[in-house]
């Protein structure tokens, strides 16, 4: 089984819309030819778990929903706390205060900087202060018409999305292994930091959408710092390539010094933006756009079969 | 007057409000905070001279093998699993340390001492038209964002990068990382309002309803941009008038706003006439801000 992760470093550079339309030609039946070799068993992970948008083209139909604890949050007892804040300096995540309004001295935990560390629990005299298991989001087993897919809703504000991002792989990995699927085809966020490491971690080929402007380049230059850095195979493709042919002569001159395989370019093309609309995949029409997700999707599969 | 440009969806314009509010705004000393230390990218934009650099360090435990008596306790204490004891050897992983020093004040044996790990570096420079602008940069192959914008932040209000007494005159602007999870958290907190960039399309409605939820959590007040705006469904308007979020200004889907956008060029300097239209947009959130005071 092999595992494909989908980067970009910057955001909305067309990760999902790429992914929907990879999902739909591993299946596509070409009436030419019924056993063509882009066609491919795969499961699907939405690992974007804090803005999870394939769902959205893919209409999947939920089979099962879990929740997802991630995580303890300090909760201090009004009864038991005698304000004297000792908490409060403990704390290295600013997260406690000890307001000093007359009627109600005790000390406020604020929910959205408390990282669960249970300092302030040790450190409590009057131990006043408890860890709460805190319900962060939710993971989900879904069917597709194009495969199953594992995603999540991480809770707005929510910690622990590396975690979450993890679990969901592991999942999709589990199915993938029992069932003899050949691919996971992973949908990644952007940045790269810590849900995009775990996003990446273990892949066998990161494909890094980018697109051709300054602020492409510049995070292309950072994706793929992140993945040389933990050594995970890397291909580029460039989307929206003729906006600023400038801007794809750089991302294609950054490819070559970096021996980066650049699969194919994709032009700008508003029939993305309505498949979109429209909640399916690109590749479902016949556009400029679908054609040449076409080519870089076979590019993919043979590089993945014979990574040089 | 602190405004976080925030949107749920990455790519839909942050950066490109951001910086155009940043440049259009008159008579007021502006503070631009590049946030999204991940991928930054406004000073392509701005482009500041960086002067000043300062790295920033997060505290992780150091074992003293002469003292330490492998009774586990730091293990036990730590919650991230960054402290394991095999027999009587203490592991220390320094990548899943969170920084909160509880098995160093735990250690019965005050075995444990700390040293700073490199997470990133914070830079500070002022833009040609006199804009003080600092950015966070995370350092490649770290995990943890949260920590490098909470210390950009504090560097922001230090003498050092904002010299005015009274901070009330300063206009900070905040360019947040895509999402919802605790980078965005961390650039949210302390906001005096959010500015949502959106875009008329269901990726960019889906994750606009979770960046709203999330500032009504938080208790911030919000106003919505829509960017590359065309014909569209109504979706995104209907939302915002159910949520009651006003609509603030509207960026139009044009393939040459796109061209010099990519180049790098601010919105204003392709399209000057939106100069007017962006110190609208500031008097707006100035209004909107002071009312939710009164409420």
């Amino acid at each position: 089984m092999k595992q494909v992760v989908i980067l970009s470093g910057k955001g909305g550079t067309g990760k999902t819309s790429l992914v929907a339309a990879f999902a739909h030609l591993a299946n596509a039946h070409h009436s030419s030819d019924s056993s063509s070799a882009e066609q491919m068993r795969l499961v699907l992970v939405d690992a974007d778990v804090d803005a999870s948008n394939l769902e959205l083209v893919l209409q999947p139909r939920q089979l099962e929903a879990h929740d997802f604890i991630g995580g303890e949050l300090a909760v201090v007892d009004p009864a038991l706390c005698s304000g004297c804040g000792i908490c409060v300096t403990t704390c290295r995540f600013d997260a406690i205060s000890v307001p000093s309004a007359a009627e109600s001295v005790y000390a406020k935990v604020d929910e959205f900087a408390c990282e669960g560390c249970a300092a302030c629990v040790y450190a409590c005299p009057q131990q006043a202060i408890q860890m709460q298991p805190q319900r962060a989001g939710w993971w989900f087993r879904s069917a597709t018409p194009y495969g199953p897919l594992f995603h999540a809703a991480l809770r707005p504000g929510a910690e622990n999305s590396g975690k979450l991002v993890t679990l969901v792989k592991q999942m999709a990995r589990l199915l993938a292994l029992d069932e003899q699927y050949p691919l996971v085809l992973v949908d990644g966020p952007p940045g790269i930091g810590c849900p995009v490491i775990s996003a990446a971690a273990g892949a066998d080929l990161a494909l890094i959408v980018t697109e051709p402007s300054v602020a492409g380049l510049h995070d292309l230059e950072r994706a793929w710092g992140m993945t040389h850095h933990f050594g995970i195979p890397t291909a580029v493709t460039v989307n929206k390539a003729d906006i600023y042919p400038q801007g794809t002569h750089q991302i294609k001159r950054f490819c070559r010094e970096k021996g980066l395989p650049l699969l194919g370019a994709i032009p700008f093309d508003l029939a993305v933006t309505h498949a979109m609309v429209n909640g399916r995949p690109v590749t479902t029409v016949n556009c400029p756009a679908s054609q040449a997700i076409s080519a870089i999707w076979s590019q993919l599969l043979e590089h993945l079969e014979n990574p040089e | 007057m602190r405004i976080a440009v925030a949107s749920g969806k990455g790519g839909t314009g942050k950066t490109t409000i951001a910086t155009s509010l940043a440049l259009a705004v008159e008579g007021r000393l502006v503070l631009f905070l590049d946030c999204d230390v991940e991928a930054p990218n406004a000073h392509l934009t701005l482009k500041p001279n960086f002067v000043l650099h300062q790295p920033v360090h997060r505290l992780v435990p150091r074992v003293d093998e002469v003292r330490c008596t492998g009774c586990g306790h730091c293990a036990e204490v730590c919650r991230y699993h960054a402290i394991a004891v095999i027999g009587s050897k203490v592991l220390v992983f320094p990548e899943l340390c969170h920084g909160c020093g509880s098995c160093v004040t735990n250690c019965p044996e005050a075995a444990l001492s700390e040293y700073g790990r490199l997470l990133g570096v914070l830079e500070a420079g002022s833009t040609p038209t006199g804009i003080t602008f600092i950015r966070g940069v995370l350092e490649i192959g770290e995990p943890s964002a949260t920590p490098v914008i909470r210390q950009l932040k504090k560097w922001a209000v230090t003498p050092e990068i904002c010299p005015q007494v009274s901070t009330s005159e300063t206009v900070e602007i905040r360019d947040a990382p895509p999402g919802t999870s605790c980078p965005v958290v961390e650039t949210l907190r302390g906001a005096d309002f959010a500015l949502l960039v959106s875009e008329p399309t269901p990726f960019g409605l889906h994750d606009l309803r979770l960046i709203v939820e999330l500032v009504r959590e938080m208790n911030i007040p919000a106003g919505v941009v829509v960017n590359r705006d065309m014909t569209s469904d109504g979706m995104l308007e209907r939302f915002c008038v159910d949520a009651e979020l006003p609509i603030l200004m509207r960026i139009p889907l044009e393939r040459d706003i796109g061209q010099a956008l990519a180049a790098g060029k601010p919105l204003i300097t392709v399209r000057p006439a939106y100069t007017a239209a962006f110190r609208d947009l500031f008097e707006r959130i100035q209004q909107l801000e002071s009312r939710s005071i009164v409420v």
